[in-house]
């Protein structure tokens, strides 16, 4: 983002989580409120990053450990005749599919709470940044027209 | 040759732009679209990630994706396959029918070595400005508020307002719809709040206004509010109490229960069901303020259409499920979830008979609707029976079609008001006199 920015700026979804990294702006006058603001929306970042980078990488690795096993229990290699890479239909895959859904349902139920927590935390402080500065603006404003 | 990417976006000054691009990117061969990506988007627009998310009955309006897709046949399409980091396949295929869509092996999927959330346009791997810009904001709160299942909702609460065996009263029926549309509105704008990190994660849902961060929390919130409350207002004095407490609570049950539910066990399917029944139930209250058996009737119809569509829908997106932890019956119960389709596409036929039973319709209406729901049923069986992706999609395509024709159908069949007085049917003569004395 240009340095003479003064807004926050969100880039393109992340190559392993999925998520759209943001960068935040840090304005002179930032004030405690903004800033408390400002770190809740990082952390929330930097925890979802480390959460589905992880998360879709053991995904992706587990397929692939299930397709290898499958494979040879068939008897056929990771890779046929024309170098391409051997696959298993989608019924075949079902069975991963459910055997991974429920390995991670704690791991799930347990984001899920956070991720509420964070979520309800950063939007109740928006909402008091957004007061405070629209309080500071009306008198802002009434000062300007008694003057 | 000539190849056309036909975009079904949602903005459709964004058309000309992208054609650009794409343009652009036929010649750089960098950015890649998986075809069985392209064809989610088009099918599930109504759905919702929530395609996950879940279904709100849909309408007439419903025809035109199906028709989309039929044009599919006629045009040319680019297939790309991501380009990963080993590259695997680089190839470009035209596909110009159906068929050679259905021959998309689910390999495509598997052979890369990320998670193929969709590369997106060149326009997508910028970093954009976190700025509102009031030009953009129709659009953006109409992607919000899922404008289009919205007018879905709206059509079905519209088509249980006409069947009520009432005279049809104008403005009650427009500020219904109004209100029943204000209070969607809302709770899809609270479902995406919900679910920005899940959305993420799947293809269906990953151009949402939040997930693209074209809007903040707090301004999807506000929204959400200021539909809602005028909404259910709308409905509770401008129509009746108990419409608006219908509203309410289904409010409550999208965004509260249905939402949370989907991660953590499948009745979420159960309750989502419900959530989709209650809009006809909704128009019916509107018109007579009670709810009789005609409306349970409506939301029976309803609920039971939920289930084979969404189940034939949700059995192409295990992967994405699987990986964005839903709990949903195509993958952790597979068994469970045809036989469920196809035990609720026999069920439409039992509620279709009983209409007539109940007077809200003629004994037409039973006869007329057998063919097409024999048909939903069959396929259903074969879903049933194949439980492969041809099976779940001919099902899904089906129900697309089916339920605005059983409306249909079922509003040309309704009983005339005045036929049940000339028989001397007591009941509604009196009701009759009831609604005389209690509309003003």
């Amino acid at each position: 983002p240009p340095a003479h920015s003064r807004s926050d700026w969100i880039g393109p979804p992340d190559k392993h989580s999925n998520l759209r990294p943001v960068i935040f702006y840090v304005p002179p006058e930032e004030s405690a409120l903004e800033r408390r603001l400002r770190e809740a929306r990082q952390e929330a970042q930097a925890s979802n990053q480390r959460f589905w980078a992880r998360h879709n990488r053991a995904f992706r690795q587990e397929k692939e450990e299930f397709i290898y096993s499958r494979l040879k229990a068939k008897g056929l290699e990771m890779r046929d005749e024309s170098g391409q890479k051997a696959t298993l239909n989608a019924e075949e895959m079902a069975d991963f599919y459910k055997d991974f859904l429920s390995k991670n349902l704690k791991k799930h139920l347990q984001y899920n709470r956070d991720w509420y927590k964070r979520n309800f935390r950063i939007t109740f402080l928006m909402g008091q940044v957004a007061l405070v500065r629209a309080l500071r603006w009306l008198r802002r404003r009434k000062k300007n027209v008694e003057q | 040759g000539l190849f056309v990417w036909r975009l079904r976006s949602t903005g459709v000054r964004q058309i000309p732009h992208r054609f650009v691009h794409l343009y652009h990117i036929a010649n750089d061969r960098s950015i890649t679209f998986q075809y069985f990506n392209f064809l989610k988007r088009m099918y599930v627009t109504q759905y919702n990630k929530d395609l996950s998310q879940r279904a709100k009955p849909k309408s007439d309006s419903i025809v035109s994706p199906f028709h989309e897709l039929r044009q599919l046949d006629q045009e040319k399409k680019v297939v790309h396959k991501i380009s990963p980091v080993s590259p695997v396949h680089q190839s470009w295929s035209e596909t110009s029918s159906r068929n050679e869509l259905r021959e998309m092996k689910s390999a495509a999927e598997t052979e890369d070595s990320v998670i193929p959330v969709g590369a997106g346009s060149k326009e997508d791997r910028q970093w954009k400005e976190m700025k509102l810009r009031l030009d953009d904001l129709p659009g953006i709160l109409a992607r919000l508020s899922k404008i289009k299942l919205t007018a879905l909702v709206v059509s079905t609460a519209s088509t249980g307002f006409a069947m009520a065996p009432v005279p049809f009263e104008l403005t009650r029926f427009l500020v219904a719809s109004l209100g029943t549309g204000l209070a969607s509105c809302a709770a899809n704008s609270i479902n995406q709040f919900f679910e920005v990190p899940f959305d993420s994660n799947m293809n269906r849902t990953k151009n949402r206004p939040l997930v693209r961060g074209q809007i903040s929390p707090l301004l999807a919130v506000c929204f959400a509010a200021s539909c809602g409350v005028p909404g259910i207002a709308l409905l509770t004095l401008g129509v009746n109490p108990l419409t608006g407490a219908l509203g309410a609570f289904n409010i409550f049950l999208y965004t509260c229960c249905y939402t949370p539910l989907k991660r953590m066990s499948i009745a979420n399917t159960w309750v989502g069901a419900v959530v989709g029944a209650i809009p006809p139930i909704m128009g019916w209250t509107a018109a007579t303020g009670s709810l009789d058996a005609g409306a349970l009737l409506l939301g029976g119809i309803l609920y039971s259409w939920q289930f084979p569509h969404f189940n034939a829908l949700s059995w192409g997106l295990r992967e994405d499920y699987s990986r964005g932890g839903y709990c949903m019956m195509s993958v952790t119960h597979p068994g469970l979830c045809r036989r469920v389709a196809l035990r609720h596409c026999l069920a439409l036929i039992g509620l279709s008979t009983v209409a007539p039973v109940l007077d809200i319709t003629t004994w037409t209406f039973p006869i007329i609707s057998l063919p097409i729901n024999l048909y939903i049923s069959y396929l259903g069986f074969r879903f049933y029976r194949d439980a492969d992706r041809s099976s779940s999609r001919k099902l899904f395509f089906c129900s697309l079609w089916h339920l605005p024709m059983l409306l249909l159908v079922m509003f040309t069949c309704k009983k005339s008001v005045l036929e049940k007085e000339d028989k001397g049917d007591l009941p509604g003569r009196s009701r009759e006199r009831a609604m005389e004395i209690r509309l003003p």
